[in-house]
């Protein structure tokens, strides 16, 4: 199995006549996704790579039957209108790949979200791949790369950078290690699938045996995280690291979730609070590959034993 | 995040009709001077700088009189606190505070929601106050289509023990603040102290306004120049980088200076990363090598060559510099050949005289690689270009070492691209920019590589001469997406008659 998407989603983009839309649109096909529409007001009619172009997502869901998720790739000043356009849709899962977002936008999407019972990824993620199955949003670049880079295996991986996501699967591929879902949260301090929610979704599925972590400093997420282990609500190994450690307080490195606020959120904070629950925390980007593959070894000897 | 001054954060206030002291902001002594007389009381001069503890730091003096006020703000004026220079005080009445109270928004990362935190104590910092005496703080999380009615404002004083008129006043203040942070999208607002003066009035003794970077777009009345997280005024390059992004939606570009006034042989380095969590531990791994990073740059969310040009040539203009590092995450999914692109043009424009390692993987890495090698032999200092599966300390060794090497061989020598004044000049607009080709040097070019370079079909040969394929308006709007290869490929393979402007307002040459 594998997480929030796979073969049989139904995919809508919103924003499907832009530049980056209509070249992500073909990539997500290439690899495999299921894209069942597009949507750009204005623009009934056009089609693009082969898929149908609609005025509104109501419409859309309308002509083509069920939407599962819909990526949204308009312009950051538009982005609110377009993810509650879907929510009231009734798309239970948006992918929302743009860099600055107002954030109370976000808190705008995220109360409708919500209240309708869908989810949302991002805002300013890279998305989400299943490997062998799908991909949603820009991750993995083309279905050649995607499929050198990500391969199935029993590996959840979460990240709250973009390119590490990727880095991180790469470097587990390597390692014989393959992943059940990749998913980039998002760069952002308030995100719709923040990595306590992610674990969730891990912790669910079957296949997924062990989970990787690529945190940062700033918000409360690998706090979060931690404290689902400690509640015994996230039972599998989880292998984690934590980028940021140079980073002065108050400065942000590109990612505006990564803001050191006072003490709160600090890389020494996480780190300890992560060990202390017994998360795998390494202290070398390098080591990931090798620590996860141990660990894995080690939790199937233990489930042997038993 | 954007910050306001305390004076700009009291006038919001005041529209918002929490009244606040009687007072005047002033760039000279003179101005103080005259604004004390104006006032006609006693009065504080207050630093405005973005640091707390200001006071303890020297930053805040009564002045009974207006020549003591000009003296006041003498000594102020020019003061530096935690590294910001105080250009403007602000001059206030004195008031006579009988109690201090403490009113807060924040946005809550968990809860996805806007805080409002009040507490019966004011002065000091909200989370000692938290930490020493919970009972004396009161939270609530907003629903944001909700908003903050005023009876749960007075709720949430009233378990702090207030009551009665008092109540109110407090509770109507905090609705105020509520939804000033709303209106102008703070991530965080902060009245601290708020006060009652001794004849009964709930005034703002100050203020701490952060407006959301993203939203900065929204409210151009707030006259807010460079909307990014810093803990002092913006630097001249800053702002230079800033409005590259700010004209230019496409991707990412973020760029900071962490030092300044540093000279050759300091061991600074430019720093050019893409992607957040990949540029940390790219730094980290200069950090570990001893060396320091002179600025913070990151080009990210697939953007045009153009952008990662404007980029290159806005951290080369750091003097000083011991090195260049890009570095990113390793697997981008970005096309990887648009910076490398934006790389050549840069370094062969400035003719790079620094060693520069540029570690590129991902998306398309062989052919960014390949591009770069193909203008490393002809600049006067070393530079290197790798992929995935070269790790960021690994880069960095490479570029210590390419460091050392400089040193004793010292620069090669380096012809520069000569622009000759176009004989037949064919131009047009891009969307940030202009491309020139003399198509005097056409006539001699057998292969017009620069047609078969331009994926997006813009130019075709009429004449035997490469022109516009497609209207100038939409070319202009985004149909040529300004990815440089043309350029590339008619300098390389073809007879070198195409210029790409790429302006950056304001950058010394």
């Amino acid at each position: 199995m594998s997480i929030l998407i796979d073969k049989e989603k139904r995919v809508l983009i919103q924003g499907i006549t832009g530049r980056e839309g209509m070249t992500r649109a073909k990539l997500m096909m290439d690899y495999g996704s299921q894209v069942v529409a597009g949507c750009t007001p204005g623009k009934k009619g056009e089609v693009v790579h082969g898929v149908t172009v609609y005025d509104t997502v109501q419409e859309a869901v309308e002509a083509t039957g069920r939407i599962d998720v819909s990526v949204i790739f308009v312009p950051a000043p538009l982005i609110k209108g377009a993810a509650l356009e879907a929510i009231e849709a009734g798309v239970k899962l948006l992918v929302i790949v743009p860099d600055r977002v107002p954030i109370y936008d976000v808190l705008e999407i995220a109360e409708a979200a919500e209240q309708n019972g869908a989810q949302f990824v991002g805002p300013n993620t890279l998305g989400v791949i299943s490997p062998g199955k799908a991909v949603v949003g820009m991750i993995g670049g083309r279905a050649r790369t995607a499929n050198e880079w990500f391969k199935p295996g029993p590996v959840g991986v979460m990240s709250r950078s973009g390119g590490i996501t990727s880095a991180i699967s790469y470097y587990l591929t390597q390692e014989g290690l393959g992943q059940t879902t990749a998913i980039h949260v998002g760069g952002d301090a308030v995100v719709g699938l923040p990595l306590h929610e992610v674990v969730k979704h891990f912790q669910a599925d079957d296949e997924t045996r062990m989970v990787v972590m690529f945190g940062e400093i700033g918000t409360a997420q690998e706090e979060k995280v931690a404290d689902l282990i400690e509640q015994g609500k996230f039972t599998k190994p989880l292998v984690a690291f934590v980028g940021g450690k140079a980073a002065k307080s108050g400065t942000r490195f590109s990612h505006a979730g990564a803001i050191v606020e006072g003490n709160r959120g600090s890389h020494e904070g996480k780190v300890k609070r992560l060990r202390e629950v017994g998360a795998h925390v390494v202290d070398a980007f390098g080591d990931i590959p090798k620590v996860a593959r141990r660990v894995l070894e080690e939790a199937g000897k233990q489930s042997g034993d038993a | 995040m954007a910050r306001l001054f305390e004076y700009q954060g009291k006038e919001i206030l005041s529209r918002m009709k929490i009244p606040i002291p009687k007072g005047q902001v002033a760039r000279t002594p003179e101005e103080a001077e005259e604004a004390a007389r104006s006032i006609g009381k006693p009065v504080i001069i207050k630093a405005q700088a973005w640091v707390t503890g200001r006071a303890s730091l020297g930053g805040i003096r009564k002045a009974d009189s207006a020549d003591e006020a000009r003296k006041a703000a003498e000594a102020i004026l020019g003061m530096e606190m935690k590294g910001f220079t105080v250009n403007e005080v602000l001059v206030e009445e004195q008031i006579d505070i009988d109690q201090e109270f403490y009113a807060g928004v924040i946005i809550d990362d968990v809860a996805r929601r806007p805080v409002v935190i009040v507490s019966s104590m004011g002065g000091t910092g909200i989370e000692e106050i938290a930490q020493s005496h919970p009972d004396k703080v009161a939270t609530q999380k907003v629903k944001i289509t909700r908003g903050l009615p005023a009876h749960d404002a007075r709720n949430l004083w009233r378990k702090v023990g207030i009551s009665g008129k008092l109540q109110m006043k407090l509770g109507n203040a905090l609705v105020g603040l509520y939804n000033m942070c709303r209106k102008y999208e703070a991530r965080s607002g902060e009245i601290n102290p708020l006060v009652v003066t001794n004849d009964g009035q709930v005034m703002a003794a100050d203020c701490r306004l952060t407006v959301d970077d993203y939203a900065v777009f929204r409210h151009p009345d707030l006259g807010i120049e460079i909307a990014r997280e810093l803990d002092r005024p913006a630097t001249p390059l800053e702002k230079i980088a800033y409005q590259v992004e700010a004209v230019d939606y496409r991707g990412t570009f973020y760029f900071i200076q962490m030092a300044q006034g540093f000279r050759e042989g300091e061991g600074y380095i430019g720093f050019h990363g893409a992607g957040g969590g990949g540029s940390m531990m790219s730094m980290d791994a200069l950090l570990k090598r001893g060396y320091k990073i002179a600025n913070f740059t990151d080009t990210s969310g697939n953007p045009p060559s153009s952008k990662v040009y404007r980029a290159a040539r806005i951290i080369l203009s750091q003097e000083g510099l011991d090195g260049y590092f890009a570095s990113g995450s390793g697997v981008a999914s970005q096309e990887q050949f648009h910076s490398a692109r934006g790389f050549v043009k840069a370094f062969r424009e400035v003719g790079l005289s620094i060693p520069a390692v540029i570690r590129l993987g991902g998306n398309f890495e062989e052919e960014a690689i390949e591009i770069l090698g193909k203008c490393a032999s002809g600049l006067p200092s070393k530079l290197e270009a790798y992929g995935r599966d070269d790790s960021p300390d690994f880069c960095a060794e490479r570029l210590q070492l390419l460091i050392e090497e400089q040193k004793k061989a010292g620069l090669r020598s380096f012809t520069p691209r000569k622009r000759n004044p176009a004989r037949k000049p064919y131009r047009f607009e891009t969307v940030t920019g202009s491309i020139e080709i003399d198509h005097a040097c056409c006539v001699q070019c057998k292969d017009k590589p620069c047609v078969a370079a331009c994926t997006r079909e813009i130019l075709k040969i009429e004449d035997s001469a490469p022109v516009l394929a497609q209207e100038v308006a939409v070319v202009k709007k985004g149909r040529c997406t300004e990815c440089l290869a043309c350029e590339i490929a008619c300098e390389f393979e073809g007879n070198g008659g195409l210029w790409i402007d790429l302006p950056i307002p304001e950058l010394k040459e």
